[in-house]
């Protein structure tokens, strides 16, 4: 399969990255090497085996319904690229 | 209009998200009040710092399967959840803890009634995941503000068939969610705070088409009410669009409650890729048959099984049986009763009756009623038994109860001195001064005017303040007259 620029133009606005000319480059040629990676363990025949989801065999780890573990407000905020002591503040979302 | 629009058929499928009442997240310990000042309900595992790891609250799940029972769904019982990719300020993860492949409750119908008939609104599915946190764009001028205290709180989102064709359906079928969510205790149903919220998909096809219409999905939903509103507003546009040779888009768009309408919010951006995936971080999770069969062994009697169980076994009309089971705690109350009494129709008539009038009144609900069954049932008994008349008992001793709730019924009815009289000697006196009071009625009466006696009872009644036994009264009444 072959990164086309309309793929990673898309790639990266689905994971919200600008990039410039020299390192697109850099990083289509980084990914055609993933997906021929990829490519490769394909050819193994997988027929008849259960995908792994989960590389653990755990299952039905719960949690009882009780409350703990909060920190407080303070320390939620500390490392916030902005807040205003109440509030996480991002750009305007919606434009009134 | 009526005629165009009976050209079409509307097509309705609705997604309805309960968050769940559990009192931590689902998947971790953070309190899900709500209300709570802003970010004070979040943990490193809500605000997905790196190195932290989910864990699934048992609880959610259990009510999940609560729900999807009550629902007649399938349970599935190999369940793992799958990370959906997108960024929005209010994830913060950046995906969204869902499960896509393998929702918990699989089909299943709700059964709704629409004027005189009843069906099963077919559903495609009720699966788990975490709620967002929330955005507020109007304190600020320059920038949006988020609160992630809802981040990570459990929800069940119901998704019906594209099963429905009206608004009035669409209007039932959410009441009918709400009940049953709230009948089960797996969320408070309240819409105004957001716990129930819902989305509609909305279409419009010429009858006799089975291809479905280009839909558009109306947002911001926030009342049953609202809606109603909003789906017939939308039939209407497409409708009238159609017809005006246009054509639909597919949209998706809010509803404007200030003026009923809708608006386009945003057309349909290039397919959504949300590169769903298997959450790694969290364990899956298999359902056993004992656990399912606890559950469905612990739900209490549905409505829908209550509700043909006081017609066909209690004798009640289909509209007193209604009134009872509208609400979970009226059918509890009443279920009690019926332990003290056998006087369903009586029970029912009283509790419909006085007792949703008094709570109304006092703006209280069923649970803080302070009359206990057994009281009630008492009160009732001295009715049947002639001691007291109805009107009697729920204008003065229901109250009188109220006030006193240790005191019971008989006590008070003669401590406020209530009891009918059935003393042959007393009640004469009063129909004596009754008919002495207006010979001309009598002479009436005596010519045939029979229906007068209605007139001469009351009058005892106003003598005896309401403690003269009517029946009594009448026969007696009769015997004087002849």
């Amino acid at each position: 399969m072959e990164i086309t620029d309309k793929a990673f133009d898309q790639l990266a606005h689905l994971s919200r990255l600008q990039f410039t000319d020299t390192e697109k480059e850099e990083i289509k040629g980084d990914l055609q090497r993933m997906i021929a990676f990829v490519e490769k363990l394909e050819e193994v025949d997988t027929t008849g085996v259960t995908p792994l989801l989960h590389m653990s065999s755990a299952s039905n780890v719960w949690r009882e319904d009780a409350v703990k573990g909060s920190v407080t407000r303070e320390d939620a905020l500390l490392n916030a690229a902005d807040a205003d002591g109440q509030f996480f503040k991002v750009p305007k979302v919606i434009k009134k | 209009m009526s005629h165009i629009s009976d050209k079409y058929e509307a097509v309705i499928g609705l997604e309805v998200h309960a968050q769940l009442a559990t009192h931590s997240k689902l998947f971790c310990g953070d309190a899900t009040t709500f209300g709570a000042a802003p970010n004070t309900q979040v943990s490193p595992i809500t605000l997905g710092h790196p190195g932290t790891l989910p864990k699934t609250n048992k609880k959610a799940v259990e009510y999940a399967i609560k729900m999807g029972l009550a629902c007649n769904c399938e349970i599935e019982q190999y369940n793992y959840f799958a990370r959906k990719n997108y960024f929005y300020p209010d994830l913060p993860k950046g995906y969204q803890v869902s499960q896509h492949t393998t929702p918990i409750c699989k089909g299943g119908y709700v059964t709704i009634k629409t004027g005189e008939e009843t069906r099963n609104v077919q559903l495609n599915r009720i699966h788990l995941e975490e709620d967002a946190g929330k955005s507020i764009h109007d304190i600020d001028d320059q920038f949006t503000c988020v609160d992630y205290n809802r981040a990570g709180v459990p929800l069940i989102e119901i998704v019906t068939e594209p099963d429905l064709h009206s608004a009035d359906e669409a209007y039932q079928y959410v009441t009918e969610v709400r009940r049953l969510v709230r009948w089960l205790n797996v969320c408070d149903g309240n819409m105004e705070e957001g716990s129930l919220r819902c989305d509609a998909n909305v279409s419009i096809r010429l009858k006799g088409e089975t291809k479905l219409g280009t839909k558009v999905e109306v947002k911001n939903l926030n009342s049953i009410r609202n809606v109603k509103k909003a789906i017939e507003y939308e039939i209407e546009r497409m409708i009238a669009l159609v017809e005006a040779g246009g054509t639909v888009k597919q949209q998706t768009r809010s509803f404007d409650a200030g003026n009923d309408t809708t608006f386009a919010i945003r057309d349909k951006e290039e397919a959504n890729d949300y590169r769903y995936f298997a959450e790694p971080d969290l364990a899956p999770f298999h359902l056993s048959d004992t656990l399912i069969s606890g559950i469905r062994e612990s739900l209490p009697a549905l409505p829908v099984a209550l509700l043909a169980k006081y017609q066909t076994e209690l004798g009640l009309s289909e509209y007193d049986a209604a009134q009872l089971c509208a609400e979970k705690e009226t059918a509890h109350y009443y279920n009690q009763v019926l332990q003290h009494t056998q006087l369903y129709k009586a029970a029912a008539n009283f509790i419909n009756g006085p007792v949703k009038q008094y709570l109304n009144e006092n703006k209280l609900g069923f649970e803080q009623f302070t009359v206990s069954p057994t009281q009630l049932a008492a009160l009732l008994q001295l009715v049947e038994d002639g001691k007291v008349n109805f009107s009697v008992a729920s204008s003065r001793i229901l109250p009188a109860m109220i006030a006193a709730p240790e005191q019971d019924a008989l006590q008070i009815a003669t401590d406020m001195n209530l009891l009918q009289v059935s003393d042959t000697s007393e009640l004469e006196q009063w129909v004596n001064i009754a008919l002495e009071s207006m010979p001309d009625k009598v002479t009436e009466y005596k010519k045939g005017k029979k229906g007068l006696i209605g007139l001469f009872v009351g009058e005892v009644k106003k003598l005896s303040k309401g403690k003269a036994d009517p029946k009594l009264v009448t026969t007696l009444i009769q015997e004087k007259l002849k």
